[in-house]
């Protein structure tokens, strides 16, 4: 058993859990948006990030850095909150994500997050990229303005259902979540429909065609409660 | 200005409508009218930025262009979606869909009369601007006031039963509504009617009463003969949510009837000026602009044979008596038209609050993508509503056109206008009153300008200077 302390609190971790791991036995709150249970950790979004006062305050992402032992975890401070709330500006900015009428209002992730860290206004200037929204698909549609390539939807696919449909492509603010290398939805061949990229989906860019306005909840633990029914080997 | 005499224009803001408008008023070398105009000064996009969306998203999108009415593009959108989707709305969503729009008629109406015109009107025209307004009509008549605070809220109260919410409900779908009233929504409401009932009908003795003395603005606000719209019943009676469209003229008689509302570019055309972001739609057979018709209150109770309740009807037949039977041409009587279509709202509510059905968790027909394009329409408070949407196969929004009410009646907004300014500007002399009875022509309207202009883009722009005797002095054309 790995002891380690997370703001000032005494936590403990097994081998090969994370800081993340380690905060949530020990009741410490640490905001995440890429992470969800039953997926590799990738660290993409930073907003799990906490400082190690004993690495000279070193920033790592508690999502997917291994607790050790000895290790003094700040996870909540003013310095922490300032980042993430720069951080939840920037994915305000890079797309297009207007809560009103979202299919997600309500029940959105990355909406919770903002209210959660006190972010009331987006201070860089909106790129407004124009991007498609692709509806193909006979169930469910993908909407790029409201994607903050958290990557869920493609660790779903593959690590999941084993379906390896979704992957990234282009590089920085021009990545798209694309199917079977581009296609549209509606014509991917590896693409088996069972909607496990939308219940991981933290926001409304993937969601279930037919819902209006708020009406997209999802189920992101729906992943974790299928891994943890399989023989383990 | 290249040459000749300088023009005089008087411009006045408009308050207390929905938006923001401009009228100038024009005078020639003796200081006599040439004309006058109603400009709506603000542009939106909506069209514009509608288009890359899905049908499903769309009636809770287009409910954004107004916090006023957004219950009437709500509905009309989801309308449209029951087109594209191909399906009927099973009967308890038709009669739930109809049930928000009463009470919207309710809310509405009752905040055009009370908050907005009844100052004007019970306080005077010439009354002190400073206190002509809902806080100088709380303290003339703090009783008149109250009720129309409490008749509007039971108008929002019956939209917020049925969609969580009064503003911006996310509640009417294609195919249908999401959920049904509850027992206790509907016990609620019905108590509460009478009360509503009661101040409705206690505004509409009121006006009824007051009405001589408004004879000089009865007959200058947009008194002229032309043509109305609406939607009636496959009977001839009043409607707010189906039918087909019908038009009539100034003596009543029907100059088109059983217009199948989806092929409204058949019969309506929508012309454009240089100086309004509003277009200026017109009945096509009489052409622009002798094609001017007016939408909203008084062209519903104008076009209809009947009201089909049994108090409205009593008003009505009181409200024909008023034109010998012909059509009411004075848009002074908006007002009355409203309270009147008050009256017809809560019977109605009555109605559909004892119909079980309102009940039904039966109110959803699901369906995919069946036809690429569909038209809703609906009359919404201030008037016919079109939304025309164009999809791709898979539902995203290609292209989409509203004909908004406040549109409608923009060519009759301007003769208003110029028939109040003709009547009461007399010299160089002007007087408060006279500034007041141009905004109250307008507001007798009841337009929304937040919804009329939700439409912009590059539209051709050409600004001609007349001089007095009509001769051009000056001309700029920009293209589109």
């Amino acid at each position: 058993m790995i002891n380690l302390r997370i703001d000032d609190v005494p936590a403990q971790a097994e081998p090969g859990q994370t800081i993340l791991d380690a905060a949530r036995a020990a009741g410490v709150r640490i905001p995440t948006l890429c992470h969800l249970e039953a997926l590799c950790p990738v660290g993409a979004c930073r907003l799990c990030l906490v400082e190690i006062r004993n690495w000279n305050g070193k920033l790592v992402p508690a999502c997917a850095t291994p607790a050790q032992e000895g290790l003094d975890v700040v996870a909540n401070s003013d310095r922490l909150t300032s980042l993430r709330r720069t951080i939840l500006e920037l994915l305000f900015a890079e797309r297009n994500h207007i809560c009103a009428f979202c299919v997600s209002n309500g029940h959105c992730e990355l909406q919770d997050l903002a209210t959660e860290l006190g972010m009331d206004h987006v201070t860089f200037p909106y790129r407004f990229p124009a991007l498609a929204l692709d509806a193909s698909h006979a169930k469910f549609g993908i909407d790029h303005n409201r994607c903050v390539l958290c990557g869920r939807c493609v660790r779903a696919c593959a690590e999941v259902e084993g379906a390896f449909t979704w992957g990234f492509a282009g590089r920085g603010v021009h990545t798209l979540v694309e199917a079977d290398l581009g296609d549209r939805w509606g014509r991917s061949v590896t693409c088996t429909g069972c909607g496990k990229c939308v219940q991981a989906c933290p926001t409304g860019a993937l969601f279930e065609k037919g819902k209006i306005t708020a009406e997209q909840e999802k189920r992101p633990a729906l992943l974790a409660e299928i891994t943890e029914r399989r023989p383990r080997a | 200005m290249t040459q000749g005499v300088p023009l005089r224009e008087i411009k006045v803001p408009v308050t207390r409508i929905e938006g923001h408008g401009l009228i100038t008023v024009e005078l020639n070398r003796a200081g006599k009218v040439s004309q006058a105009r109603f400009h709506v000064t603000e542009g939106r996009g909506f069209e514009r930025f509608c288009r890359g969306r899905t049908l499903w998203e769309m009636p809770a999108l287009t409910a954004r262009i107004c916090g006023i009415c957004p219950v009437s593009h709500l509905l009309c959108s989801a309308k449209a979606g029951d087109a594209i989707l191909a399906v009927r709305p099973p009967r308890a969503a038709d009669k739930l869909r109809r049930l928000m729009n009463l009470g919207q008629y309710v809310q509405s109406h009752a905040l055009s009369f009370f908050h907005l015109s009844s100052p004007d009107l019970l306080l005077g025209w010439d009354s002190d601007p400073k206190t002509r307004n809902v806080f100088g009509l709380a303290a003339a008549d703090p009783q008149l006031a109250l009720n129309g605070i409490r008749l509007r809220a039971y108008g929002q109260e019956i939209i917020s039963s049925l969609g969580e919410r009064r503003v911006h409900p996310a509640w009417a779908v294609p195919g249908g509504v999401r959920a049904p009233l509850t027992a206790e929504a509907r016990d609620r409401l019905a108590a509460k009617l009478p009360e509503a009932m009661r101040i409705a009908q206690d505004a509409l003795a009121l006006y009824e009463k007051s009405v001589p003395g408004w004879a000089e603005e009865v007959r200058s606000f947009g008194d002229f003969p032309s043509l109305f719209m609406s939607l009636v019943g496959e009977d001839g009676a009043w409607e707010h949510h189906g039918g087909r469209i019908r038009f009539v003229d100034a003596d009543r008689a029907i100059v088109a009837d059983g217009l199948d509302p989806a092929r409204y570019p058949e019969y309506i055309g929508e012309a454009v000026e240089g100086w309004s972001y509003l277009k200026f739609p017109y009945f096509q057979e009489a052409g622009y602009p002798d094609g001017l018709y007016r939408v909203g209150p008084l062209a519903r109770l104008n076009c209809c044979d009947r009201i089909g309740t049994p108090l409205a009807d009593e008003a009505l037949a009181r409200f024909r008596a008023t034109a010998d039977g012909k059509a009411v041409t004075s848009s002074f009587h908006y007002h009355y038209a409203r309270l009147i279509e008050i009256v017809a709202a809560l019977e109605r509510i009555g109605l559909y609050l004892e119909d079980p059905e309102i009940l039904s968790p039966r109110v959803r027909a699901e369906a995919g993508v069946n036809e690429q394009e569909g038209v809703g329409v609906h009359e919404a408070p201030r008037g016919t509503l079109f939304h025309h949407y164009w999809v791709n196969e898979d539902g995203v929004l290609e292209r989409v056109n509203l004909i908004v009410s406040t549109g409608h009646n923009n060519l009759a907004m301007n003769r208003t206008v110029t028939q109040i300014a003709h009547h009461y500007l007399d010299g160089q002399k002007i007087t408060e009153g006279l500034l007041n009875r141009l905004e109250g022509g307008i507001r007798a309207y009841d337009p929304c300008l937040s919804c009329s202009v939700h439409a912009a883009g590059q539209m051709p722009l050409r600004v001609v200077l007349l001089g007095p005797d009509g001769e051009i002095l000056d001309e700029v054309v920009r293209a589109a």
